[in-house]
């Protein structure tokens, strides 16, 4: 486990279970996670809520066989950045098996997984992951 | 009911993509594989994967049936989800549901268990809350990742699934006609506190459990309607194993092939608080306005909740809106037995 | 604003690699009075300490690091401060020190960088090197540091076709450089089907593509040149001390196959000493895994973006070749305690520009080096050129 609080679960479960972003009305760009300023126009931005769709391509990918703590029994596992179809980028596992069709373009949507547990007594943490289309 | 239209508005439907065959099984317990298969009419049944529970598999089909009903996910009063493996004996699998599908803050939620048949229960409390204007959508869920001690014959049929119907009185795609129930303290099957598989009766789940209330509840139903067997298109029950679904239907009457589209057991195993509802969204996939569906869940415990459907022509414009039931059936991939255990987290240890 | 010119006077390391039998508080003992006996200090008052540490709040179990290093190397009561920029911690706290000693803050001082990272298991080090990262989307997600830079590494083969052989070499090279280290923590040569045919941790990253979890500390002495010149009669001045920042965590970032911070740091450093990458004889890259230094060769303008792999499998960046990088073995060979990394850096550059690099791993006519120290996945890139004061 990470050291994650409850609070700090508590704080992210609209960003991880429904993509919730941010989208600047000034520059038009989208990011994920939600940021309050604007990298781009900083004091001049104009920074609202959006969902994001959760339909993106793989932009790159890794199988990871040597997993952290808290993460033993998941491993191996596929790890992707995956660029939303509405353009910002995230980290992301990629489940439902077949590492071989894991692929730099292949189109993925959105699924509602465990991401971590807190021992077997402790919280369990939920949010998004990826599978391929 | 009391003069008001209640129904289904939509549904939606998860299996895992995993799947371990009987043979499989059978393999590590030196039993014949054939025997197996035919005794339980089981082929194979579904695994989830290492990440997924009862929750995860109630989000991703309460999300279908939000994409089917094409409705508006604030304007869901009530959320109940059944399932006797719920991710915490204290903490609302509910609202994590009701989270993940944006429908907090303003509504009701509540975790429901009674054995198989937790699922249904939440479909009648949504209907009551319906007819009486609480809200304007209610919506039920029976999701479960089934328990089956390593051995037993549970392992055969413990699969995993999860099923949501939303409930209200407009935009309906099938009217529920009618509902009653039948309950009795019966000790057939039961899980303690703490431990890690259920136990049960063995052949006293057959006779004294399952059949009795799946037919009286089914009989009580047909009495107070006046249905007759042969008026109904479809019967759905709920299915721990390919056969006594058959058997009901034909102690009732009704002939086999008026079950079969109800019938996924086979191939996805008994998926507990969401077996009978599965078995409804399959026939409703592919019901036609007009046809009537008897549906009868049964939970051990014991009782029995039947229920009179009549699909109505609301149906053919939300078909294809969500990932239908047979696409989730068909997309497998096959595991040994020593990753099912992994997924399963049956080695001690883990 | 007039700035001092800025000279390191002495240098000291602990060798790096597993030791059981020192903490925390003994190495960086260790390679301070290295670096004070190195700089002939004796009667001479330091000023101040900065030191680096990335994690020793979640290695040891003790923050407030500095003060302990004062401690422990009989410096109080002198101003101590922690500086932290995860394995750029080391780089950063020898910015922080020259800038005290630059602006005329302070005259003599001490940069430290240590990291004890072998008293908790290998999972957990992951969990804290994992910090270094987005902690809430990135390592939250089971993304450690070898998936990472895994992810640029497949992207660095899809965009340029880089291959898992160009990788292997810089492992290669790095370990034939630390077989030459007495203070690396792997001295012996690798031979590129080893590290093909080693454990995957992350795909196309094996074992042998990741640096190692070592312990070690290292200090460098800092004056203004003028008076440098009163202690050693090779001081070597730091021309140039330039930082760059990025997005925290990888996939915000515009593109995977290069470091922002690093491309912004070097042309600063270039401008500042009206250099081009041609002027360099020696760098120390920062090489956590070998994609790393594929990229840095890449960025630093040593080599066209794309080519760093075929220029370093043509050995183009072994000893003495066009470009010497990682003549210490790098982090691959000579070790990675994250926090001392970028202040050993500096002192392997020392050396090699003073004459003093041992056991056949000095580049001839070394004059100016350069070190390139980064943080996280490339949230945090410093650079220092150096050079032998006239």
């Amino acid at each position: 486990m990470t050291g994650t609080g409850l609070a700090l679960t508590w704080r992210k479960i609209p960003e991880r279970y429904n993509l919730l972003g941010s989208h600047c009305d000034n520059c038009g760009e989208n990011f994920f996670p939600i940021r309050n300023i604007c990298p781009n126009c900083r004091r001049k931005g104009r920074m609202g809520g959006t969902k994001f769709s959760g339909k993106g391509v793989i932009y790159s990918h890794t199988f990871v066989t040597s997993p952290p703590t808290g993460f033993e029994l998941e491993a191996p596992y596929a790890i992707a950045i995956v660029q939303l179809a509405e353009g910002p980028k995230l980290t992301a596992q990629i489940v439902d098996g077949d590492y071989e069709k894991v692929k730099i373009g292949a189109p993925v949507e959105m699924v509602f997984r465990k991401i971590q547990e807190d021992g077997k007594e402790g919280l369990i943490h939920y949010g998004f992951k990826f599978k391929l289309i | 009911m009391n003069g008001k239209t209640v129904g289904i508005v939509g549904y939606g439907s998860y299996v895992p993509k995993f799947r371990i065959d009987a043979e499989e099984i059978t393999r590590i317990w030196g039993e014949e594989a054939k025997r197996v298969k035919e005794g339980l009419g089981i082929q194979e049944k579904s695994v989830p994967d290492i990440d997924e529970d009862a929750a995860t598999l109630a989000v991703e089909a309460a999300r279908n049936a939000v994409k089917h009903a094409g409705i508006d996910s604030k304007e869901i009063g009530a959320l109940y989800v059944g399932s006797e493996s719920h991710p915490y004996a204290v903490k609302p699998t509910a609202t994590i549901v009701a989270e993940a599908i944006g429908a907090t803050p303003n509504l009701t939620a509540v975790d429901m268990e009674f054995a198989c048949k937790a699922g249904t229960a939440a479909i009648q409390c949504c209907m009551g809350m319906c007819v009486a204007g609480m809200f304007k959508y209610g919506m039920a869920i029976g999701s479960d990742t089934s328990q089956g001690r390593p051995g037993d014959a549970l392992e055969y049929s413990a699969g995993a699934g999860a099923a949501a119907f939303i409930i209200g009185t407009e935009n309906l795609v099938a009217e529920i006609e009618a509902t009653c129930s039948f309950t009795t303290d019966t000790p057939d099957f039961w899980r303690r506190p703490g431990a890690d598989f259920p136990s049960h009766g063995g052949r006293f789940t057959g006779e004294p459990a399952y059949f009795k209330h799946v037919i009286s509840a089914s009989k009580m139903l047909i009495e107070k309607t006046g249905v007759k067997p042969a008026e109904l298109d479809y019967a759905v029950f709920h299915q721990p194993n390919g056969k006594f679904p058959l058997q009901a239907a034909k102690m009732l009457g009704i002939p086999a092939e008026k079950v079969k589209q109800g019938l996924i057991t086979p191939y996805i195993g008994n998926t507990y608080s969401a077996a009978s509802l599965l078995g409804l969204n399959s026939v409703l996939d592919v019901a036609k306005p007009g046809e009537r569906i008897l549906m009868t869940s049964f939970g051990s415990g014991a009782g029995s909740d039947a229920f009179l459907i009549r699909v109505l022509d609301g149906i053919e414009k939300k078909r294809g809106r969500a990932r239908s039931l047979q696409s989730y059936v068909d997309e497998k991939e096959y595991v040994e037995y020593g990753v099912y255990v992994k997924h399963r987290r049956k080695l001690k240890s883990l | 604003m007039i700035m001092r010119r800025v000279a390191i006077v002495g240098v000291g390391m602990t060798e790096f690699g597993e030791h059981w039998e020192l903490g925390y508080r003994e190495l960086v003992a260790q390679a301070g009075v290295r670096a004070i006996e190195d700089a002939k200090l004796q009667g001479v008052k330091i000023d101040a300490l900065y030191g680096g540490t990335m994690a020793a709040g979640k290695l040891i179990g003790q923050e407030h690091i500095t003060a302990l290093i004062a401690d422990y190397m009989g410096l109080n009561p002198i101003p101590a401060t922690r500086v932290e920029a995860a394995c750029a911690s080391g780089g950063v706290a020898l910015r922080t020190g020259y800038m005290a000693v630059a602006s005329g803050m302070h005259d003599v001082v001490v940069v430290g960088g240590a990291e004890k990272m072998t008293d908790v298991p290998t999972g957990e080090a992951a969990i804290a090197l994992g910090g270094a990262g987005d902690q809430e989307w990135e390592l939250f997600m089971g993304a450690t540091f070898p998936a990472l830079y895994a992810l640029a590494a497949r992207r660095h083969m899809y965009e340029y076709g880089t291959t898992r052989e160009m990788l292997a070499s810089v492992a290669v090279k790095n370990h034939a450089n630390g077989a030459k280290n007495p203070y690396a923590h792997f001295r012996k040569e690798i031979s590129l089907q080893a590290v093909l045919d080693s454990k995957m941790i992350a795909d196309p990253l094996t074992i042998f593509d990741c640096s190692p979890i070592s312990d070690g500390a290292a200090a460098v002495i800092l004056m203004p040149l003028e008076k440098a010149k009163e202690h050693t009669d090779m001081p070597i001045e730091i021309l140039a001390s330039t930082q760059a920042s990025d997005t925290l965590a990888l996939h915000s970032r515009k593109s995977l196959t290069e470091l922002m911070a690093t491309k912004v740091a070097v042309r600063r450093a270039l401008e500042a000493t009206k250099m081009t990458p041609k002027d360099i004889d020696v760098c120390e890259v920062h090489d956590c895994f070998t994609i790393a230094e594929i990229m840095a060769i890449e960025d630093l303008g040593f080599f066209e973006k794309g080519k760093g792999g075929q220029a370093t499998l043509d050995g183009e960046t072994a000893l003495n070749s066009k470009i010497s990088i990682n003549t210490s073995g790098g982090l691959k060979a000579c070790g990675h305690p994250v926090g001392a990394t970028g202040v050993k850096q500096a002192v392997e550059i020392t050396w090699q520009l003073r004459g003093e690099a041992q056991n056949g791993r000095q580049v001839k006519g070394a004059e100016i080096g350069m070190t390139h120290n980064v943080g996280g996945s490339g949230a945090t890139c410093v650079i220092h050129v150096m050079k032998r004061a006239d």
